[in-house]
């Protein structure tokens, strides 16, 4: 393949897409690779689809994308071992097109989303893995495929390969990821029909539920877990950082079928056809975890450059954003001449801080650290809150004034005054 | 409760017979300085087996091509990580 193209786009997830499709606009010619056997068919996803970041790309995206409920309701819950707490908004103001979020199953997005980005004009070739970067002294030129014969050349080559971005590393861009910056999730999805689904959740046709839950679930661990209701499925699944997985004696699988048996999640899936088992990493780290993202020659974006912000649980849109900014600022440096030097490259950085992208994330920064050192935000406090509710739901002939008393009481034998203080201010300042 | 096994079952694979993507560089090392043999526990796939006499075994078929085993193995390095060959590997059906 002596053919040289002015993009290569590793990847073909929702950055890779978003980067393909925006540099096939702009009348770039693009190579895409994916290792997968179609576009999709390696990712992972909740998934909720935030319908800004795609709106931007694809204004028109709902005629189309294989999107399976809108979302009209948001439930938080956090469990003990048999109880759970928790809010339920559902606003009929979120039944109002054009839809705000959407549960997706990503095998079928990414398919979708790539088929816009080839017909925009990007050359997509699947089932081909990116072995190594190939460069010229510390200017990326091209990449390396484990197909015959398989380097192929390029000005400039975005890096859209996901969490596990072997190539930065191997390159020597950027290190290894460490255990404390990224949480393993794995999920089941199940099957039910239509109408069982839309009975279990109170909804109507096409208008779906998200459950985000924390507590016990994640055995003390810093970690949530999540249920979405799709047309004709429920996907549900547990995520933990790795740094805590490292640290404990339950494995990932058994963590998830315990909070399948909880007594509140049990029967939303119950008389299910479980049809796939997957795990997947998610970047936890936030902003102080975000590595280089540009160079001679070279762009990260989404997952590889850890652009999620956990506490919303919000990926696919940064990975969007994040693949589409890219994309611009090649497009806008080749048509002013200009050549895809690092120097001019810092223009994706300097996008990316404009935009909500790095806003956010700066804004969270101090979060993962707040919570790694804080395990009690995931063990104690589920604990109490229920064991407080209980005391104060239950009739048996307690005076109020008592179980307020001893609700207290409870409150500060576990964490002292100062420390519920502390606490406070703790949680605060990481979401401040 | 249900093995992992009967979890991979309902998933849908392309094998690279021979030819594992991950390996373990050095068995001495699992088996004589690594306590903890936490890829034994974290795996989601539970391709990482304890064998009784303190060796561990690496049966890459059921990967799930997460990367948990790479990053968590940090105290030793021990785990040679590739993706596998294009189009081989976990194929979702859903993800
Ligand atoms: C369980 C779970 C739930 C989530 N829920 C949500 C949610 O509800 N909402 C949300 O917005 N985000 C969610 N996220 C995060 C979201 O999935 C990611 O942020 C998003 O998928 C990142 O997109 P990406 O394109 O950067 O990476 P990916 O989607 O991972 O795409 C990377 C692509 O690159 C390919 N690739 C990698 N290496 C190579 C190589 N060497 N050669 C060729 N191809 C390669 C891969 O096969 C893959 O197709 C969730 C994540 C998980 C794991
Ligand atoms: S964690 Fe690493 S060194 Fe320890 S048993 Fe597993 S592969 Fe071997
Ligand atoms: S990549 Fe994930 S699924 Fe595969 S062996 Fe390692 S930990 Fe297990």
């Amino acid at each position: 393949m002596a053919e040289k193209f002015d993009v290569i786009v590793v990847g073909a997830g929702m950055a890779g897409n978003a980067a393909a499709y925006t540099l096939a606009q702009g009348g770039l010619k693009v190579l895409q690779i994916e290792r997968g056997e179609t576009p999709g068919s390696k990712n992972v996803q909740g998934a909720i689809l935030y319908s800004d970041a795609i709106e931007k790309i694809i204004p028109d995206f709902r005629d189309e994308a294989p999107l399976e409920r809108h979302l009209i309701e948001q439930r938080v819950w956090v469990l003990d071992d048999t109880s759970y707490m928790g809010t339920h908004y559902r606003s009929e103001d979120f039944n109002k097109p054009p839809y705000n979020r959407y549960t997706i199953i990503r095998a079928h997005f990414d398919q979708w989303f790539n088929k816009k980005a080839r017909e925009a004009g990007a050359l997509t070739i699947c089932e081909t893995t990116v072995t190594e970067l190939l460069l010229d002294g510390k200017k990326v030129v091209g990449v390396r495929t484990d197909r015959k014969g398989g380097e192929i050349y390029a000005d400039a080559v975005i890096l859209a390969d996901g969490v596990n971005s072997r190539l930065a590393v191997k390159a020597g861009f950027n290190s290894e990821i460490k255990p404390k910056d990224v949480a393993l999730a794995v999920k089941e999805i199940h099957f039910l029909p239509q109408e069982t689904i839309e009975a279990r959740f109170n909804i109507g046709e096409e208008e779906g539920v998200v459950i985000e839950m924390a507590g016990k679930i994640s055995a003390g661990m810093m970690g949530t877990g999540f249920l979405y209701t799709n047309k004709e499925s429920i996907t549900l699944g547990v995520g933990c950082m790795l740094s805590d997985f490292k640290e404990q004696q339950v494995t990932p699988y058994e963590l998830l079928d315990r909070m399948k048996a909880h007594p509140s999640i049990a029967p939303l899936i119950a008389g299910s056809e479980m049809k796939e088992y997957a795990a997947h990493l998610i970047p936890e780290g936030g902003y102080n975890a975000i590595p280089q993202v540009y160079g001679d020659g070279w762009l990260i974006a989404g997952d590889a450059g850890q652009f999620v912000n956990g506490i919303h649980r919000e990926g696919s849109n940064l990975a969007m954003t994040t693949g589409m900014l890219a994309a611009r600022t090649l497009v806008e440096l080749k048509a002013a001449g200009k050549p895809f030097s690092a120097a001019n490259l810092s223009r994706y950085k300097a996008k990316l801080d404009e935009s909500f992208v790095m806003k956010d994330l700066k804004k969270y920064r101090r979060m993962p650290d707040i919570f790694h050192n804080n395990k009690q935000f995931f063990t104690t406090y589920p604990d109490l809150l229920s064991k407080a509710a209980q005391t104060l739901i239950r009739v048996d002939g307690v005076d109020k004034k008592s179980k307020e008393k001893s609700i207290k009481q409870s409150f500060i034998n576990a964490r002292t005054r100062l420390g519920l203080i502390g606490d406070a201010f703790k949680f605060w300042r990481a979401v401040e | 409760m249900l093995k992992v096994e009967e979890k991979l079952f309902q998933d849908r694979y392309r094998v690279d017979a021979g030819r594992p993507h991950i390996k373990i560089k050095d068995a001495e090392t699992c088996t004589h300085q690594c306590k903890s043999q936490q890829c034994t526990v974290c795996c989601p796939a539970g391709c990482y087996i304890q064998e009784g006499n303190g060796k561990v075994v690496l049966i890459t078929d059921g990967c799930l091509e997460c990367g948990t085993c790479r990053i968590i193995c940090d105290e030793h390095r021990n785990v040679d990580w590739e993706w596998p060959r294009g189009g081989f590997g976990i194929l979702f059906k859903f993800g």
